[in-house]
């Protein structure tokens, strides 16, 4: 059963920290439950056991930023929740990912409209989309299933440069 | 007596020298008045023992867009007493862009006063709270008027950086 079986004789492996860390990584992805308005309500269905987030280790849905590494943005995002979505985003600890759950958030949606952010990676950087409106909670775990294989691609070396972020995005408090 | 024929007929014995435009359609009554004596019909209405429209439903408004009178003020009222509902309204200029609140006479008055600001940028004089309802408080515009375009204004409300 499991890893054990395959562990055989002497009882270890040998692998690359990108790889070890990588499966870790997308084994247990802790989601930010950004959840705006109707697709929340799919969002939550995931959870439920009937369809069962838990199966691809993602049933800690935390509602603290600093204890995610995936955010599923689902709602409407109007211009005037952008800066608390970014603030959430910002407090997330590094490596983070982003899902774009629902047309609105893709892209406005239905609600073309001067209060509506017409797509949220206008200030956000969106790793996956997904369609529907709002998507059925099946639609959500592939999109985890997908997510999950570019988590497990995730190499050191990816953050060996990158700069920490600029916490003073956000003027208007 | 009716309900529909008390309420034009208490009004006109109260306020003889305002004038009225009583009209009814689909079964309901709208009256219309100088938006001078707002507060003052209001508060009649209000606290006429045989009327009692204790229930301030809605404050909203309409832009007539070229019409000379730019902006109509609509008051629904209602009265548990008589299960009736009212509609009062009151044409604003654009040149004096404002009316008394009405919020001294129903206390739920201020926040659908404060949204009817947000959305065509008509002045509640006197009001005890005048911001805005729903757009951030250092938007410029009115969003509801007949001018503003639907898409919006570009780079009106600032974005997060990415």
């Amino acid at each position: 059963m499991g890893l054990e079986s395959l562990l055989k004789g002497e009882g270890f492996i040998t692998t690359t920290v990108d790889a070890i860390a990588g499966w870790a990584r997308k084994s247990s992805v802790w989601p930010m439950p950004m959840g705006i308005s109707c697709c929340a309500i799919e969002m939550m269905a995931s959870g439920d056991p009937k369809y069962d987030i838990a199966r691809f280790g993602s049933e800690v849905m935390r509602f603290t930023p600093r204890q995610c590494d995936l955010m599923i943005v689902a709602g409407t995002v109007t211009y005037k929740m952008a800066p608390v979505v970014k603030k959430i985003y910002d407090q997330m600890p590094d490596p983070k990912w982003v899902i774009a759950m629902g047309a609105c958030t893709a892209t406005g949606g239905i609600y073309r409209t001067y209060s509506v952010v017409q797509g949220i990676d206008q200030f956000l950087p969106v790793d996956l989309y997904v369609a529907g409106c709002p998507p059925r909670p099946d639609n959500l775990l592939n999109a985890l299933i997908q997510i999950q294989d570019k988590i497990g691609r995730t190499k050191v070396s990816d953050f060996k440069n990158s700069k920490l972020p600029d916490l003073n995005v956000i003027q208007n408090n | 007596m009716d309900i529909k024929e008390l309420v034009p007929q208490k009004l006109k014995e109260q306020f003889n020298e305002i004038d009225f435009e009583v009209s009814e359609y689909l079964d309901e009554l709208t009256i219309k008045l100088p938006k001078e004596q707002i507060v003052k019909v209001c508060q009649f209405l209000k606290d006429d023992a045989d009327l009692e429209f204790f229930l301030c439903q809605d404050i909203s408004a309409i832009d007539w867009a070229r019409r000379k009178n730019r902006f109509t003020v609509v008051y629904h009222i209602y009265s548990f007493k008589n299960n009736f509902r009212l509609r009062l309204k009151a044409d604003v200029d654009e040149s004096d862009c404002s009316i008394d609140t009405v919020s001294s006479v129903w206390q739920g008055a201020n926040w659908q006063e404060r949204e009817t600001y947000d959305m065509y940028g008509i002045n509640f004089n006197n009001h005890p709270d005048l911001r805005r309802m729903y757009m951030p408080e250092d938007f410029e515009y009115h969003p509801l008027r007949k001018d503003f375009p639907l898409m919006g204004i570009p780079e009106s409300i600032p974005l997060p950086k990415k």
